[in-house]
């Protein structure tokens, strides 16, 4: 294997810096105590945390979103399993159509279904709604939730399956046994990435969500389209805190590289 | 004869329920409502017509805006090609827990929300930002990139690097790195190791890279949309401001139409070649 | 006449040391095989030849030059890779050629000498498939004429047959070697494998913990491998603990778990302790009274022969004995075991006890 050279090092240390810069302003600005967007240099200041604090319209959202993510990435589960294990498992008519038919929202850009809905929703007399807001974020994550379902079904050998049934145990309890212990840590994992889409979707939400359904992205940006404050810096930073160790959970239980990567 | 066995179709069918009623009618309503014109003062028209269309393609204002959301597309992918694929093979060249840590780095903010590494972005170029004060200290007057097409070059890249590096990096795993040995004591120089069996094994992972950062740059809104702002309109941005300014959805609904299929053709076709055209080589 | 040279070759990596201090003179033209268990260093030692791996201490020296420093790309040295590293999207020409073309030779002369390679390794009728669509052995095949076609110095082989299946292997022993013979390149071959190395080399080396534990001729190591750790590694054999009872010009004693075998000829000295090593093959069974009693614990049918374990006073054995075409003997059968003078090899605490001890 070769070594690399002292340019490959330079590369990689600006590369390191690009990708961070950003997010390590963000959490800079976040500790001003000045009122307006600045480098804490006089001292780190916690007021704009607390200003989160006094607007809980932010705390307000963030609950909405975790609330949301987590009944649409269940929903998007449960019906992303079953049909994995048909697609995975068993040859029949239409299995390619159907295959790409759930598959097909990584096609579509969320702009393109966010305007959809926004027309749905509004001819249906419930736009706005976190029932339209719920069921339009399902619509979203289903590939994701599919595709490591899948995965893990295709990469699961049948053997372990087959002794099963040599050894007496009928097809129900083959998968309740057998095959769903073997698959469930690529279901939790398509089940967590379903999560964090749902949670980080803005461009479709912007459509969808009314001034009382609103996502933390959502009022993010709404609030940032306005006014860019230290309170979307501290804001910001939070979520930036709670994402890294949701990182580095997922990082000890799976790798990061198989989640963003796939097998290896 | 065959019995035809229900348990897939049975097991599929809320999946495809869902998506009939949740999918396939709200796209199939925009579709038809890009064939409705638009009233300033009496709204959405009962008529069927392709005017919209017609519109679109005879109007300037239309064309710099597709033109511009195209170059920013290619721009970026360009850009993520040249700095995600030396990362990634930078990468994957380092030893543990170095590879680990980093990989942790490149890929991590993906997980971030995109409001929120645009926003610091912003903060950056912003007026009083970093990018200001620097350039003023070096005499060159407080340049901003806020609402230019620098701005959201430099923004989209850094949103959209981890999809080159994912795929590359990916292309990495299956190359056998002795295959570089073997290439270097046949006579090859470092460079020509680079350039004529490392670069064409990586050659599908930068392409299904390039295919993700074009769609979803084509697409992106948040970012266009806080650094572009309304002086640098790209198609997703325009497309919001019919929809909720101007309130012409059917212009919406059109443009709308037009980037789904610019899409798709460009994806499907994308990777119809490279499916052909590394079928023979890689698995 | 010496033509590559390792002095003291050494690679540590950090406090480990992979290879220590191996000195070895290879002749032009000669088949020599590197042999060692897993991890002995084997390939270390491969790749420092190859310029892969920077040694920490040493020289290597090709045609009395030092190219100790030179890179990989500067030594011309042919290397076949244990996973072949075919270049996979290039075809076996393509493969083939490519060495020709970093030398600077023009296209249709480097064609003529990618087929005449593929020809020399019987595969010119598959110059246009891809890495992906040959088999293991074709691969492997694509790799020698890879390695072949620049004429290099020094042929360099990692564990080549490794990936083969047991037919193909011993198949491309012979051809390999046939080859080799034709165009008389120098030629190293890594491998863990002792059959493969008896049946090739002119000259093997037995490394053990990054360290050489003996070079010498295919049938001078089976015969008289120099310690205990080459005689077991290198072939089957029986080691027998055994104390020293009695010793003169005339001939020893030695006793195993109570048992007195004579060693006739040989003077142990005032050695207390000894080893002995008797091969499989050398034992003989019969139903004469000679010899040692033995009773068969298990008969394995290997074709060729019969392998047999045997309960004997001194312990148990493992005999091979030549399948004649009758039956042989069954589990629980009682017979006798014997073996010529001369066939024990000895071993002391230092090492192969020798006349010259
Ligand atoms: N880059 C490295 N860093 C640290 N240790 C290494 C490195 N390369 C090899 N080693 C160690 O050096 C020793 C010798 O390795 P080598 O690959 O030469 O063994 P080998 O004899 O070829 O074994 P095998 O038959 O399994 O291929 C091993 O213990 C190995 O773990
Ligand atoms: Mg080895």
């Amino acid at each position: 294997m070769r070594r690399l050279g002292p340019l490959s090092y330079i590369f990689h240390t600006i590369f390191v810096i690009f990708i961070l810069a950003p997010l390590a302003v963000v959490v800079l600005v976040s500790f001003t105590s000045k009122g307006y967007l600045s480098m804490p240099t006089d001292g780190l200041s916690l007021r704009w945390f607390k200003a989160i604090w006094d607007a809980p319209e932010f705390i307000e959202a963030f609950w909405f979103s975790v609330c949301l993510a987590f009944v649409s990435a269940s929903a998007a589960t449960l019906i992303a399993v079953p049909a994995a294990l048909a697609l995975a498992r068993m040859t029949f008519h239409g299995r390619a159509a159907i295959s790409s038919f759930l598959l097909s929202p990584m096609l579509i850009p969320h702009l393109v279904l966010g305007v959809a809905f926004l027309q749905f929703y509004s001819r249906l007399g419930m736009g706005g709604t976190s029932v339209g807001l719920t069921a339009a974020h399902i619509v979203v994550i289903m590939p994701y939730a599919v595709r490591l379902s899948l995965a893990s079904i295709t990469g699961l050998p049948r053997d372990a399956e087959q002794a099963a049934l040599t050894l007496g145990a009928s097809r129900f309890t083959v998968f309740r046994r057998i095959t769903l212990p073997l698959i469930l840590p690529g279901v939790a994992g398509g089940w967590l990435l379903a999560f964090i889409s749902s949670f980080d979707e803005l461009t479709m939400s912007v459509f969808v969500a009314a001034p009382a359904t609103q996502t933390l992205p959502v009022k993010m940006y709404n609030h940032i389209v306005e006014t860019i404050d230290p309170l979307s810096a501290s804001v910001s930073t939070v979520t930036i805190v709670i994402t890294f160790v949701v990182m580095l959970l997922l990082d000890r239980l799976y790798g990061i590289d198989k989640i963003f990567i796939g097998k290896s | 004869m065959k019995r035809i066995n229900a348990t897939p179709y049975l097991l599929t069918a809320p999946g495809v329920l869902f998506f009939s009623a949740l999918l396939g009618a709200p796209m199939v309503m925009t579709l038809l409502l890009s064939l409705h014109s638009y009233d300033y003062t009496l709204g959405i028209q009962d008529d069927w017509t392709l005017a919209n269309y017609l519109d679109v393609f005879t109007d300037s204002y239309f064309y710099v805006i597709f033109g511009r959301t195209l170059g920013l597309s290619l721009l970026v992918t360009v850009l993520c090609i040249l700095i995600g694929a030396p990362e990634a093979y930078i990468l994957s060249r380092m030893r543990n827990p170095w590879r680990s840590i980093f990989l942790l780095v490149v890929l991590g903010p993906l997980l971030v929300s995109v409001v929120v590494r645009t926003l610091g972005w912003a903060i950056l170029f912003g007026g009083n930002g970093l990018l200001a004060k620097t350039t003023a200290a070096l005499g060159l007057g407080e340049v901003s990139l806020m609402y230019t097409m620098t701005g959201m070059t430099v923004a989209l890249v850094h949103v959209l690097v981890p999809f080159m590096v994912i795929p590359v990096w990916a292309s990495l795993q299956k190359m056998d790195p002795q295959s570089e040995d073997a290439a270097l004591t046949l006579g090859a120089s470092p460079f020509t190791v680079i350039r004529r069996i490392t670069l064409p094994q990586i050659t599908p992972g930068i392409l299904s890279g390039s295919i993700i950062c074009f769609a979803l740059t084509a697409a992106a809104f948040a970012t266009p949309s806080i650094i572009g702002g309304r002086r640098m309109k790209v198609v997703a941005t325009m497309i919001y401001d019919e929809y909720k300014n101007t309130l012409n959805w059917p212009m919406g609904a059109t443009l709308a139409a037009l980037l789904l299929f610019a899409n798709i053709v460009i994806i499907t076709s994308a990777n119809r070649l490279v499916e052909r055209r590394f079928a023979k080589v890689f698995e | 006449m010496t033509f590559l040279r390792l002095e003291d070759l050494t690679k540590r990596f950090g406090e480990f040391t992979a290879v220590e201090n191996v000195d070895l003179s290879i002749e032009r033209g000669e088949f020599v095989s590197l042999l060692g268990p897993s991890g002995c260093g084997k390939t270390t030692t491969l790749q420092m030849i190859a310029g892969l791996q920077e040694p920490t201490a040493g020289r290597i020296v090709l045609g009395g030059t030092d190219i100790t420093r030179l890179p990989p790309n500067k030594r011309g040295l042919g290397i076949v890779f244990q996973s072949y590293a075919l270049f996979p999207h290039m075809d076996a020409t393509g493969n083939v050629a490519f060495g020709l073309e970093m030398k600077g030779i023009g296209r249709s002369e480097r064609q003529e000498r990618a087929r005449a390679a593929l020809k020399l390794v019987k595969l010119d009728h598959l110059a246009d498939r891809f890495p992906k669509e040959m088999s293991g052995g074709q691969r492997q095949r694509v790799a020698l004429a890879r390695a072949l076609v620049i004429e290099p110095p020094v042929l360099l082989l990692d564990e080549p047959l490794s990936n083969l299946d047991a037919k193909l292997r011993e198949e491309m022993r012979i051809e390999l070697r046939l080859l080799q013979q034709e165009i008389g390149v120098t030629t190293i071959l890594v491998t863990h494998d002792q059959e493969e190395a008896l049946s090739m080399s002119d000259r093997v080396v037995v490394m053990e913990d990054g360290r050489i534990a003996q070079i010498a001729a295919p049938l001078e190591l089976y015969e008289r491998p120099r310690d205990l750790f080459v005689s077991d590694f290198v072939g089957k054999t029986n080691l027998l603990e055994a104390r020293v009872l009695s010793a003169g010009e005339r001939g020893s004693v030695v006793g195993i778990e109570g048992h007195q075998i004579d060693l006739p000829g040989t003077d142990l000295g005032k050695l207390d302790k000894v080893t002995l090593s008797l091969r499989p093959e050398k034992l003989v069974m019969s139903d004469a009274a000679d010899g040692v009693e033995a009773k068969v614990l298990a008969a394995i049918f290997l074709g060729a022969n019969w392998l047999y374990r045997v309960q004997t006073p001194i312990g148990e054995l493992f005999v091979t004995q030549p399948n004649s075409g009758r039956p042989g003997f069954s589990n629980g059968d009682k017979t006798w075991l014997s073996w010529p003078d001369g066939a024990v090899n000895i071993f002391s605490a230092e090492g192969r006890f020798d006349e010259t001890h």
